[in-house]
């Protein structure tokens, strides 16, 4: 069975993708909820039909082609830090990273699938593509769905659909969802008033690790509500549209702040890169809001457009419980903060200083032969 | 579906728990509307039941053991009581929401964008919904083959039915 140090060892095929054209939308996210007839749902569930339950439902899971050679690891025989790394990976939820004996993360090994066992629901299976790929991903989840059924039976009403533990998940059970990096947005000052109207149509925006939590680095997480009345074609096709409106306007407000702020904009990007390139004590927040300006320059030319990727790998690499794995002890806040700019330096220590030929290239709307030539 | 009162077309279903027992009852508008069943605040499927369905319909028992009287409601399957469900506006297994029929359209009103699932249903649950019609299907032709004393077609059409029957999961 694969090793917990073997599955993070490296960056998942997610992180290191096709980054789009100009990388508005990190990820896509597809997450089905199913549940075993006449069994009673995990929270309500007494020990031994908790353990029943996930005897059931893990061999038949292991035995999935995708996810031969899998990681599958009881969480109870996990470390706390394990179960907070896979958090900040988006491969378990906060909540199941909660309970121990009883419930099983198994995940395939490029971390492309995951599925957690006797979570809320008895059965909550993801996967993550890199981009906006919501309906490749949900035709690849929906296809080792179909092979589960073969070996267990799931409760469904003809009526209500997919019955799960919380009426708020019935029918199609499907929870579909992007990681988008607005910084234009948020710098031109339209970032409320464009996710009011996402809003609006029914869609959730929350922060970079779901429910309740803060906007950090500028990551917004756009995602259905209803799962019931419409099918996942329709509620899927909704989204790609909506991000992909989102990500126009993301690309628009960017290209109009180059154009009308050139100075501030370089201004931010250039302090970003100061500060990551030479601090010793950094907090996850501030490192997280530089690195934003540092993605940002990666997509405008500033920097080489690979330093889009380097950031959403660091994205990772500087969450509190990779840190903590990295250094294999248990560290203070103080130390945390020292290591992460540790790293941080480390890894940018090739990054060349912001190309300011960028700003050029926008002021100058009549073509100037001088500055064509370098372009 | 007709309405289980008259013979017009049902549009009213109901389902519910009388004494630990499932009762259907399905209803065409004018009888629904007749019998207060449109007023969700003073309606009981128990005393539709008991002013006396024509044939005795809607008696389809689900739960396997009936529930104790007076305990209030309270799935056979798992034990969650409506209490619980208030409590935690959550369910404690699949059979609940048909102990609960009538808290889940309250809850699921308003929740989504529809009240009946559109969408992917489970291939073998289709296959095996299709299967159990099929053998219902074949059953009252056997009944009819031994009615008019067809032995020989009712003895295939028997051999039918124990073939689909083996196929079952």
């Amino acid at each position: 069975m694969m090793r917990f140090s073997t599955l993070i060892k490296h960056p998942a095929d997610w992180m290191t993708g096709g980054q789009g054209e100009h990388g508005a939308v990190l990820t896509s996210r597809i997450r089905l909820a199913r549940n075993l007839r006449s069994h009673p749902f995990p929270g309500w569930a007494k020990r031994d039909q908790r353990a029943a339950a996930l005897d059931l439902m893990r061999p038949a899971v292991e035995a999935l082609a995708p996810m031969k050679g899998a990681f599958s690891h009881e969480l109870g025989d996990l470390t706390s830090v394990q179960k907070q790394v896979l958090v900040e990976r988006h491969l378990i939820s906060r909540e199941h990273a909660a309970r121990g004996d009883g419930s099983a993360a198994v995940i395939e090994r490029r971390q492309s699938f995951s599925l957690m066992l006797n979570e809320e629901d008895h059965l909550r299976m993801q996967a993550i593509r890199p981009g906006l790929q919501l309906t490749a991903a949900y035709n690849a989840l929906s296809e080792l769905d179909t092979e589960l059924e073969s070996s267990l039976e799931f409760a469904f009403d003809p009526t209500l659909g997919y019955l799960t533990t919380c009426p708020t998940n019935l029918g199609t059970g499907l929870r579909a969802s992007a990681m988008l990096h607005l910084p234009g947005l948020v710098l031109s000052d339209q970032i409320g008033q464009v996710l009011q109207a996402v809003n609006k149509i029914g869609l959730a925006v929350r922060g970079l690790y779901g429910e309740g939590t803060e906007s950090l680095g500028n990551l917004y997480q756009i995602s259905n509500q209803s799962t019931l009345g419409e099918s996942e074609e329709t509620i899927i096709r909704r989204l790609e549209r909506v991000i992909s409106q989102v990500s126009n306007h993301e690309q628009n407000a960017r290209e109009k702040l180059l154009e009308d702020d050139p100075e501030m904009v370089a201004d931010k990007i250039g302090r970003a890169y100061g500060t990551l390139r030479h601090a010793h004590i950094i907090d996850s927040k501030e490192a997280l809001n530089h690195l934003s300006l540092l993605r940002l320059g990666g997509t405008l030319g500033f920097f080489s457009p690979e330093t889009v990727m380097l950031c959403d790998t660091l994205l990772m690499d500087i969450q509190p419980a990779h840190l903590q794995m990295h250094s294999s002890r248990k560290l203070t806040a103080e130390e945390r903060d020292s290591i992460r700019a540790e790293i941080v330096r480390s890894r940018l220590l090739s990054l060349e200083s912001p190309d300011n030929r960028v700003l050029a290239k926008h002021e100058t709307i009549t073509p100037d032969p001088s500055n064509l030539s370098d372009a | 579906m007709k309405c289980d009162f008259c013979e017009k077309k049902a549009t009213v279903f109901l389902t519910q728990l009388v004494e630990g027992q499932m009762k259907k009852v399905c209803l065409c508008d004018s009888c629904a509307k007749e019998r207060g069943v449109t007023d969700p605040t003073g309606f009981s499927l128990a005393d539709l039941l008991l002013g006396g369905l024509p044939g005795g319909p809607g008696t389809a028992a689900a739960g396997k053991s009936p529930a104790k009287p007076g305990n209030g409601r309270k799935c056979v399957t798992c034990d969650f009581t409506l209490d619980d469900l208030k409590r935690v506006r959550r369910f404690g297994c699949s059979d609940c929401y048909a102990t609960f029929a009538e808290e889940v359209s309250q809850m699921v009103r308003g929740m989504h964008k529809g009240t009946t699932h559109i969408g992917k249903v489970p291939e073998g649950l289709m296959a095996q919904q299709f299967r159990a019609q099929r053998i219902e299907e074949l059953r009252s032709r056997l009944d009819q083959a031994i009615i008019s004393e067809s032995y020989e077609e009712a003895a295939g059409i028997r051999d039918e039915i124990r073939n689909l029957d083996e196929l079952k999961i």
